[in-house]
């Protein structure tokens, strides 16, 4: 079958595709965009996870089908025109990442959680990573950037604002 | 590589080729990763994000069965599929059938029996991933079940259970279904008149369950068919010239045309030391003459590469009443399952470290693997020290608490420290701070008792308590590991330096096979050679086979050897840069060296521009570092300087249990670690809290469950690993006491954190619940269940 969507800010067709592929397989084997990451393709690790209308959620558990004509946001739409996402900097100064394959969707995740709760506390954080497994952190540094990226931004917006 | 490459046709190729970073930051200096800003933009290439125009997917079929004779196999339903491309059983491997990091026993593909549950019998490519698994399923093999060989008493008893590998076939350097085994005996060993030396015995018989790497990166990668007959290998490993060493001979290629670069690895700790698809996506290029992708799901990635050993150890400690150890005597039991993989080296840990980092004045260990029908166990950090230090470690407790004493002092009284002999006969010839790293992680403050939250409780999100039935405990344990390959193991790294001019700056490129997995090895290479060259910008060049091996990125030696190899090819450019100086210039100094894109000497300041001196050409050099010989160990008394360095880390752990629910909450785990040299502290610090929280979740949830040799959980779903929510705040004490024998005195940091968490918190739970817990992971019914009646 032939689906249509919009991929970060961009119409995309994808053809040929079977009525048993996820959103992830398309993303990644049809249209090119290999960053969302297919490390349990069950919803159970979060590396996949992509924003679908503003909602976060694992494309893994997404069948394409259901995709058509919404709009989708993964990682590499994260970054702007002038440069990386604020959560994108701060997994990098913190040192949140290693092997990197948990990254995508830790950042997809943790850029939905600041967009909702600018100022998250240590348990509001925890609660609303659980779903995003990372093997190589440890996930104290993913701590230390998500809160970084939420000093950031609250600094940006009030210089902005 | 010089070879006809495939790369034009390659898509997310980024991090394939050169990666290069312009900072000052030098060893020693928290410098950025090069390949951050990739992987960050979600364009760094792992080896399942490969792409090529025209190729096929490639799945196996896997054995049901733990054991079973295979009748037959037809094939003939699967190649009748439309959009399949080959079908290929062991007929068809064109070479040699069998491969093995240390003994060649396992199947490219099963040959007439399956030893394990997973073992792969056949191979498919077809256009689509759907296509190959339904090919895959629809291949017939008729097996004859036969009983598995799945513990010890059945594997030591061949005579009436069987062998594993026939006698005719058996490949390693015991007998019967024994795989290896090594004794230590030191003090002369543990005789009656030692043992009525002891005041106090305590004995235990431990176990540890069967751990997973869980890397989220699955195994995958592309095999590309070169022109001249030969293959090019994309894939994520942590070893290329081992694998290329494997998989030529079953190819039926000279290794100059097995060509392999390292794609993007999502994580491995051990468990890409062995082949998994490797061959079997050459076999299908090879056959089909169009690249091959293959992408291990979960569940396959579950089968697909060992596991750490289960482990029994029975364990006997004498002490006096003053709290010094007389003597131990061991006796630990290690699955191997069906395939050797790296057995040998995990019992020559396991026998080796098998006392702990303690003074013991009689020893007297064995340690063994056994081949069965269970899924085959090697590599996984830490290995064999791991399992032996939840034992001691657990003895160490029990001891203190028959002697009435501080758990932490008796540690610290029988401490090893420098010029302790351990009971090889190795004198310990660099610092050894036990005592300290136990002092300083005592000495961090404790954290406060739990909130009113819910999700700082055990049981978390269920909102399972709200404090009632918790019961807090704090734990301390302490490990040793050995750094780099032990026992007369020819170890070395080769690194290959160039030094140029680009756009009128000095440049260094460096070009090594070492694989980065994820711990930063190219971070700490773009720092050494900044230093060392005294330049900013740095080129990382792919890792491939297109120079000398680099060995094994495991045994936390990566750092050490490949990081003495760039020192090494630096400090030759260098010279062979200064040579020029002094043969255009008749310079005499001998106090040169390299700083800000100049020859400077001490006394007379700079002499010339390192761009000048180049004049548009380049200086390249490539070294093999070595690090100091050691010894195999003998195999019956197990004496010899068999470890080339001690790695020393120690954890308190501090646990909420909820009594009543056997909910186990770690509040905090603190480690203390001295590293020799931080060469990246950032770098450091994340690999103990990673290595921490490994250990966290062997302690309380991680283990494939596997019954009549069948794996029970290969999931997430199924198999946890510890989320964000299960892992508590670990403040992190780095001591840095360099070693005289290693480049900048570093000292392999990547695997002691993983030995003395878990013990640390059993400890602790232990120290709120009152139970003996002999057994990790522990499971909510063994506080419940065997919880002793109250009132």
């Amino acid at each position: 079958m032939r689906i249509g969507f919009t991929a970060n800010g961009r119409p995309v067709v994808a053809d040929d595709v079977w009525e048993g592929e996820s959103l992830l397989y398309v993303l990644r084997e049809r249209l090119g965009l290999p960053g969302s990451k297919n490390a349990c393709e069950q919803g159970e690790c979060g590396s996949c996870t992509v924003y679908l209308d503003g909602s976060p959620v694992c494309s893994c558990l997404v069948a394409a089908g259901q995709v058509a004509g919404r709009e989708v946001r993964t990682v590499e739409g994260l970054a702007g025109e002038d440069g990386l996402d604020p959560v994108q900097q701060a997994f990098l100064d913190a040192g949140a990442v290693q092997c990197g394959f948990c990254t995508p969707g830790l950042l997809v995740q943790t850029h939905a959680l600041l967009e909702r709760d600018p100022h998250p506390s240590d348990a509001g954080i925890r609660e609303a990573l659980s779903g995003n497994l990372c093997r190589c952190t440890g996930y104290e540094k993913i701590m230390d950037a998500v809160r970084l990226a939420a000093a950031r931004r609250s600094t940006r917006t009030e210089v902005d604002g | 590589m010089g070879a006809p490459g495939p790369r034009g046709v390659l898509r997310g190729e980024k991090n394939l080729e050169k990666i290069t970073t312009d900072h000052p930051h030098g060893v020693g200096a928290s410098a950025a990763r090069p390949d951050g800003i990739l992987k960050v933009r979600g364009e760094f290439a792992y080896s399942s994000d490969l792409w090529a125009e025209d190729m096929l997917w490639g799945t196996a079929l896997r054995a049901p069965h733990a054991r079973a004779r295979i009748r037959s196999v037809d094939v003939s339903a699967a190649l009748a599929l439309p959009g399949v491309h080959a079908v290929l059983t062991h007929e068809d491997v064109p070479g040699r059938r069998t491969y093995g990091l240390e003994i060649e026993d396992q199947p490219v593909l099963a040959v007439d029996q399956v030893r394990y549950h997973g073992e792969p019998v056949a191979v498919v490519a077809a256009d689509h991933p759907e296509t190959a698994r339904r090919a895959a399923a629809a291949i017939a093999v008729d097996y004859e079940v036969l009983e598995p060989i799945c513990t010890e008493e059945q594997a030591l008893d061949p005579a009436r259970y069987g062998y594993v590998h026939a006698p005719a076939e058996y490949r390693g350097k015991a007998a019967g279904n024994v795989l290896h085994r090594q004794r230590v005996v030191s003090g002369g060993g543990v005789t009656d008149a030692v043992r009525a030396r002891a005041d106090v015995v305590v004995r235990g018989e431990y176990r540890v369950g069967m751990q997973d790497q869980a890397f989220l990166g699955p195994e995958s990668g592309l095999a590309v068919p070169a022109e001249d007959g030969g293959v090019d290998l994309y894939v994520a490993t942590q070893w290329l010239h081992v694998d290329r060493r494997q998989m030529a001979p079953v190819l039926g290629l000279p290794e100059e045309k097995v060509r392999i670069s390292l794609a993007g690895v999502g994580g491995a700790f051990g468990g890409r030391e062995d082949l998994s698809m490797q061959i079997h996506a050459c076999l299908l290029a090879q056959r089909t003459g169009r690249p091959v992708k293959v992408v291990y799901g979960r569940e396959e990635s579950f089968f697909g590469h060992v596991h750490r050993h289960p482990a029994t150890l029975r364990y006997e400690h004498g002490a006096t009443r003053d709290g010094r150890l007389v003597y131990v005597d061991a006796r630990i039991v290690l699955d191997g399952g069906a395939y050797a993989s790296s057995s040998p080296a995990v019992v020559g840990n396991a026998a080796s470290l098998g006392v702990g980092p303690y003074e013991v004045p009689h020893v007297s260990m064995e340690a063994l693997a056994l081949y069965t029908n269970n899924p085959p166990c090697g590599a996984m950090r830490g290995f064999g020290a791991v399992q032996a230090c939840f034992a001691y470690e657990s003895q160490l407790d029990r001891l203190a608490a028959a002697l009435d004493m501080d758990p932490v002092e008796l540690r610290q009284r029988n401490a090893v420290r420098e010029g302790s002999l351990m009971p090889t006969g190795q004198r310990i010839d660099s610092p050894a701070p036990v005592a300290e790293l136990l002092r300083r992680v005592k000495a961090l403050p404790l954290p406060p008792a739990a909130g009113p939250d819910v999700r700082e409780l055990p049981g978390a999100l269920s909102n399972s308590t709200h404090g009632e039935g918790v019961v807090r405990g704090v734990g301390y344990a302490v490990g040793i590991k050995n750094v780099g390959f032990s026992e007369g193991f020819d170890d070395y790294s080769t690194a290959r330096v160039r030094l140029e001019v680009i756009g009128g700056e000095p440049a260094a490129m460096v070009h090594t096979a070492a694989a980065e997995v994820g711990q930063g090895g190219v971070t700490v290479h773009g720092q050494i050679a900044r230093t060392e060259l005294g330049v900013e910008r740095v080129t990382i060049h792919p890792a491939d086979t297109g120079v000398g091996s680099a060995g094994s990125t495991s045994a936390s030696r990566q750092t050490y050897m490949t990081g003495g190899a760039v020192r090494l090819a630096c400090e030759a450019v260098r010279e062979a840069l200064f040579a020029r100086g002094r043969a255009r210039y008749g310079w005499t100094h001998d106090d040169l060296s390299l700083a800000g894109g100049k020859v400077v000497s001490a006394a007379d300041g700079v002499l010339a521009g390192v761009a000048e001196l180049l004049g548009g050409e380049y200086v390249e050099e490539t070294r093999v570092y070595r690090h100091r010989p050691t010894q195999p160990l003998h195999p019956e008394t197990g004496q010899g300087f068999g470890h080339v360095q001690y790695s020393f880390c120690a954890h308190r752990a501090v646990v909420d249990v909820d009594v009543e629910l056997g909910l186990v909450r770690v509040v905090e785990l603190a480690a203390a670690q001295d590293v020799g040299r931080a060469v990246n502290p950032s770098a450091v610090v994340g690999q103990i809290h990673g290595g921490s929280v490994q250990g966290l979740g062997l302690a309380v949830m991680e283990e494939i469950q596997v019954s009549e040799g069948k794996v029970r959980n290969p999931s997430f779903t199924d198999y946890l690993i510890p989320t964000i929510l299960d892992t508590p705040p670990q403040p992190v004490d780095v001591l840095e006491l360099a070693d005289p024998h290693a480049p900048y005195g570093l000292r392999g940091a990547g695997e002691a954190p993983t030995l003395s968490s878990t013990p640390a918190v059993v400890s602790a739970i232990r120290a709120a619940t009152g139970l003996t817990l002999d057994r990790v992971p522990v499971r909510p019914e063994h506080l419940t269940v065997q919880r002793p009646p109250t009132g």
